[in-house]
């Protein structure tokens, strides 16, 4: 287990903090330190609201070693409102009822734990937008 | 540059072989290609493997398998683009001799997944994948590819009936391929019956985690000749990235990665996809195999799925496909599987396989199609 392997990721993950390019404008999630549009290396952070649709999704039923205990859990390709695609898991959300282009948000939850007694992991998930009552 | 031509090919059954380890499936596939060429020393070895840092706990791997192989102090080492490893080592020796550098090469493509059990692995393959930003969300690279399949089935209207014909066709290759995993028939029932790995994806539609170790000898075409009555000539070989991530595609129901490999092999060769007689493609799952054909100028867009479906894939067929039983039958020990298709179209073109070609392509992909080698190979 390494504690700063996800701690140096956390602010960026917690948060949604991507890069924006100063030269043209592209934003960027992940995080990058070079503009893959046009090679300026001059980035600032860039705060995504975290509102999106679903672009994919899947429903894991056989999932990597770490993550049973969610199974089966819901896994998607998010676009974001700015325009970028995130990787994301779904949460509170009723398996049957998920389809491309429903509107969705992020939350923070956890991700997965090192054991019983190793660190947990934190991380966005997103959930779909409950509608105002 | 020099023209570049396989004098000798060899591999090791796919499987679970619980007594053999690494190095032995290595050794016995390098001396196996060996024989093939009648030789006994090459001037390099280079060695396609994803991870044996993880399966096996071992890296060096050119220094090991040199050394077991008895091949003494010569240049070794491993090239590694996930399950794309394979293609890429052979990219890398067709490079070294082109350029000069070596006269003889051996290419060995190496990977013993089943040191590990179940769920271990499936997390190792995820290393294929971005770690910190796709496979830290718990998605299994079968995952990653159902998504892309939930998409390419939305953006084109395909039915997964019609993406189980790849399954059904490596299945019934590889009946006569005796190096196969899987020497039996499948019906598309039992595709669509198979438990779910990755909705919509079954387990059917995946290739299954195994063992083996496939190699080829390279030389120059002027040298081959020397060695061989049929050398097979290397016609075009290219290998492209693309991002790491598939959300960072601009589509991601078509590989750029492929694309551009495909553009410039086919340049390489002076040949265009009409040209091409039968196709190792990587159908490491089923929609894979669509997207490949697709990409590789086979079929138009959304219409890769239909083309298998209606038996253009089979032998005997327009375009055969997987001959050996693909990466779905066959097996798909990751690092091996491209050097797997490169001595199976190697056969096809030596008369000695299931197809009579002057000319065959081969597809291996690394991730998500992050890594992709194109190889063309023709008759010599
Ligand atoms: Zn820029």
């Amino acid at each position: 287990m390494s504690v700063p392997r996800h701690w140096r990721e956390s602010v960026k993950r917690y948060r949604l903090i991507g890069s924006k390019c100063k030269a043209c404008g592209k934003v960027h999630y992940p995080e990058r330190t070079v503009c893959p549009l046009c090679k300026s290396r001059e980035l600032e952070p860039f705060q995504f609201k975290g509102n999106g649709k679903i672009y994919s999704y899947t429903i894991i039923w056989a999932p990597p070693e770490g993550y049973e205990y969610c199974k089966p859990y819901a896994a998607a390709l998010v676009e974001l409102e700015e325009g970028e695609i995130v990787t994301t898991q779904l949460t509170d959300c009723d398996l049957e009822k998920i389809e491309i282009g429903m509107p969705v948000e992020i939350v923070l939850r956890k991700l997965f734990a090192y054991g019983e007694s190793g660190i947990i992991v934190y991380g966005y998930k997103f959930r779909p937008v409950l509608p105002i009552l | 540059m020099e023209e570049v031509a396989i004098i000798g090919i060899g591999c090791t059954p796919v499987g679970e072989p619980w007594h053999k380890s690494l190095r032995n499936m290595a050794v016995e596939s390098t001396w196996a290609a060996m024989e093939d060429a009648a030789i006994d020393q090459v001037d390099a070895l280079i060695v396609g493997n994803m991870s044996s840092g993880n399966f096996n706990d071992q890296e060096s791997l050119g220094s090991l398998i040199a050394d077991y192989a008895g091949l003494g102090n010569i240049s070794a080492f491993k090239v590694e683009g996930a399950c794309g490893s394979g293609g890429a080592a052979f990219n890398a020796g067709v490079m070294a001799v082109a350029s000069g550098m070596h006269d003889t090469v051996c290419v060995t493509g190496v990977e013993k997944m089943t040191d590990v059990v179940g769920d271990n692995a499936t997390k190792i393959l995820a290393n294929a994948a971005d770690r910190e930003y796709e496979s830290i969300h718990g998605i299994s690279f079968v995952g990653l590819n159902a998504m892309i399949m939930r998409r390419y089935m939305y953006d084109y209207n395909v039915k997964k009936e019609d993406l189980c014909a790849f399954p059904v066709n490596s299945h019934k290759n590889a009946v006569h391929n005796k190096y196969a995993m899987f020497r039996q028939e499948i019906k598309m029932d039992a595709v669509l019956n198979s438990p779910m790995v990755a909705d919509p994806m079954t387990l059917m539609e995946c290739a299954p985690i195994c063992d083996g170790a496939a190699s080829a000898i390279i030389t120059t075409k002027e040298r081959a000749r020397e060695y061989t009555d049929t050398p097979v000539i290397v016609k075009g070989s290219s290998l492209k990235v693309d991002t790491i991530g598939v959300h960072d595609r601009k589509t991601v129901t078509s590989m750029k990665a492929t694309v551009t490999a495909a553009n410039d092999a086919y340049k390489q060769s002076g040949l265009s996809p009409s040209d091409i007689q039968t196709v190792e493609l990587h159908d490491a799952f089923s929609i894979m195999g669509a997207i490949g054909l697709e990409d590789l100028g086979f079929a138009e867009r959304g219409k890769g799925a239909r083309f298998a479906a209606e038996g253009q894939i089979g032998i005997g067929g327009k375009l055969p496909c997987c001959t050996f039983g693909g990466l779905k039958a066959r097996g798909h020990p990751v690092g091996a599987t491209g050097l797997y298709q490169i001595i199976e179209l190697s056969k096809n073109l030596r008369g000695e396989g299931v197809v009579d070609a002057e000319c065959g392509l081969a597809q291996n992909i690394g991730g998500t199609g992050s890594t992709v080698s194109v190889t063309i190979l023709g008759r010599g």
